[in-house]
């Protein structure tokens, strides 16, 4: 009994066997993956996360104009920007050296979607984290602050990626798209609702 | 009970083997222990004519034990999440006694890890290490130096400094870059809508688990594939070619004792270089630890140049070099993985640079000076003149790799001799 050798002639049917194998197999396979789900869901942003992750209000009517004011909204500064009518003037006149200057490949809500990137012309409102991989860009709102020709913007210090005060990228900047504009609403004329517009919260 | 001889004087005593020797023969029987040493180490035949550059290898294999100790210990005392980790680590080096040694053994052992890796890789491209019949045991290195590159990564950041952080959202950005899946990717991989408590806790969770478990193992495979090829040598010559009647290469030395004494002796100098950098410069002016790192991670403020540690500097300096993201990003992945098409992009009849001619010799030399240059263009600012060097450097880098099918092919080489070079002491 030992000994005996185990073949065809055995009775074993070896196509029954193959089948059986690869059906095994093949219901491990899903179970497996499967099984993945709760390990790899468990990564995503916790309830808590989101629930940190709600619209923030900022109360804009104390932003002289020229300046920035800095908001929080999903562990990301948001820049708030009332800009003169010679800021947004210095907007036009270089849409030659810009990589995407009507936001078509960008992340902008539609009301976004023009070239000042706002819902107003003076209120310039953006997720203050450069396109290119996520450093602070610094303000640089003065005519010729960088170089003779600058119409003034925003400049990422880690890889020197450029942009105007609509929040355009330059050429020759590493980032290749715009700065991004979060959803963002006016429940009254004083207050910034970051986070949510008509269509809901983000 | 006294051994008495056949003449009844009583015997001398007979020295412990006997008696252990039973019981080695059960352990033997059940575990194949003296199999294993007299295999892999005793009867481990290794080329003779090793020099300095070989006792890379073995270092890197101490650096990995050293690492693995001062970082359980460093466990014990470190405590990961976004209001702790900072204070911890002052803790460590401020009240835990000595822990100021072992973290400055553990912050230095990283760097050390990679001096020695990098000269253990250019040590096979020097003699064709690569090359057939050695792919595998390229490509197992490999892994084990991206496994390295991920455990170094993740182990930055632990400390919560303002580099680890703005390190950790410049890297995990990276990924942003894949088209389509980028964005949800990053936010999964960050548990959160930013660099957060959620990142920390589970790169804390990677750096100390889950990574160095995939690091032995491939550390292990390495080791696996060597035994089976056999080391190469400067002369990139097989030794298993030429067996003596014994049975052995002729040109072989049994790993024990011959090399492990060898390595030994590495291993005190290693220690002693080491030990200087922890004593008397343990953040070496800023390149292994760099000062934006003593400050607690600012998420709304930027160091002034983000920029990685010296390891990671000749790939970044490649990122920045490129005026598109995704482009960038791309080459930078590129110039990592270039290294694993190295055996299949070689087509040198020869291994040894010391048979090769003049073409790749000089392509050697500018792949060195270029993976130098560029690491000291990473750390620069961003500013138009580093960049335009890093671009001409980045070209050679790429040009290394990819024109080697080519200049390989046309390079002339000299007669390899039947056996290696060596000189008695």
């Amino acid at each position: 009994m030992a000994d005996s050798a185990i073949t065809a002639d055995d009775g074993v049917d070896l196509s029954r066997r193959k089948f059986l194998t690869q059906a095994t197999i093949a219901t491990g396979a899903v179970g497996a993956v499967f099984a993945a789900v709760p390990f790899i869901e468990s990564w995503s942003p916790s309830e808590r996360a989101r629930a940190q992750g709600a619209p923030v209000e900022m109360d804009v009517s104390k932003i002289d104009a020229g300046q920035m004011a800095i908001t929080v909204w999903r562990r990301s500064p948001i820049y708030v920007v009332r800009r003169t009518p010679d800021m947004v003037a210095r907007i036009s006149g270089h849409d030659d050296q810009l990589k995407d200057k009507d936001s078509r490949y960008s992340d902008q809500p539609a009301y976004a979607k023009n070239t000042l990137r706002s819902r107003s012309a003076e209120l310039l409102v953006l997720v203050g984290v450069c396109t290119h991989l996520g450093c602070l860009p610094k303000q640089k709102f003065d005519a010729g602050e960088i170089y003779p020709s600058w119409p003034g913007g925003f400049f990422c210090p880690c890889h020197g990626s450029r942009f105007d005060l609509a929040g355009r990228v330059f050429d020759g900047s590493p980032a290749s798209i715009n700065l991004r504009v979060p959803p963002y609403s006016y429940p009254n004329p004083r207050t910034l609702l970051v986070g949510a517009d008509e269509k809901g919260a983000a | 009970m006294a051994v008495k001889t056949a003449s009844g004087a009583p015997a001398r005593l007979p020295d412990a083997a006997p008696a252990k020797r039973g019981l080695w023969a059960w352990v033997n029987k059940r575990m194949p222990i003296d199999e294993f040493i007299s295999s892999q180490l005793t009867g481990y035949y290794a080329p003779k004519n090793f020099n300095i550059w070989y006792f890379f290898g073995s270092l890197a294999l101490v650096v990995l034990v050293l690492q693995l100790v001062t970082g359980i210990f460093l466990t014990m005392f470190y405590k990961p999440g976004e209001l702790t980790s900072f204070d911890s680590v002052e803790y460590i080096m401020r009240e835990v006694h000595w822990g100021w040694l072992i973290r400055y053994l553990h912050s230095t052992g990283a760097s050390a890890f990679f001096i020695v890796v990098y000269l253990h890789m250019f040590r096979a491209l020097l003699y064709g290490s690569y090359k057939a019949p050695r792919e595998l045991l390229w490509l197992m290195g490999m892994l084990v130096y991206l496994a390295l590159m991920a455990e170094a990564f993740m182990g930055y950041v632990l400390p919560w400094g303002n580099m680890s952080y703005w390190g950790a959202q410049v890297i995990v950005n990276l990924f942003g870059t894949i088209p389509g899946i980028g964005p949800g990717l990053v936010e999964w991989i960050r548990g959160d809508y930013g660099i957060a408590d959620a990142t920390l806790n589970r790169f804390f969770a990677l750096h100390v688990a889950a990574v160095p478990l995939g690091l032995l193992l491939l550390v292990m495979l390495h080791l696996v594939a060597l035994h089976q090829t056999g080391s190469n040598n400067p002369d990139g010559i097989e030794i298993k070619e030429k067996i003596g009647s014994d049975g052995k290469p002729l040109d072989g030395i049994p790993f024990h004792p011959y090399y492990t004494v060898k390595d030994t002796f590495g291993v005190g100098v290693f220690f002693v270089l080491f030990a200087l950098i922890v004593f008397f410069v343990p953040t070496f002016g800023g390149l292994f630890l760099e000062s934006p790192n003593f400050e607690v991670a600012n998420p709304v403020s930027t160091p002034a140049d983000i920029t990685p540690v010296w390891y990671f500097t000749p790939y970044y300096a490649i990122l920045r070099a490129v005026p598109d993201q995704r482009m960038g990003a791309l080459l930078m992945g590129l110039a990592v993985l270039s290294f694993l098409f190295l055996p299949w992009l070689d087509r040198s009849p020869v291994k040894s640079m010391r048979y090769r001619g003049w073409i790749s010799r000089t392509a050697l030399a500018l792949f060195a000076v270029s993976f130098v240059a560029l690491g000291y263009l990473g750390m620069q600012p961003a500013e138009a003149r580093y960049v335009i060097a890093a671009r001409i450097f980045a070209v050679v880098y790429f040009a290394f790799f990819w024109l080697m099918p080519f200049y390989t092919r046309i390079d002339p080489v000299k007669p390899v001799p039947e056996r290696v070079t060596y000189h008695a002491h």
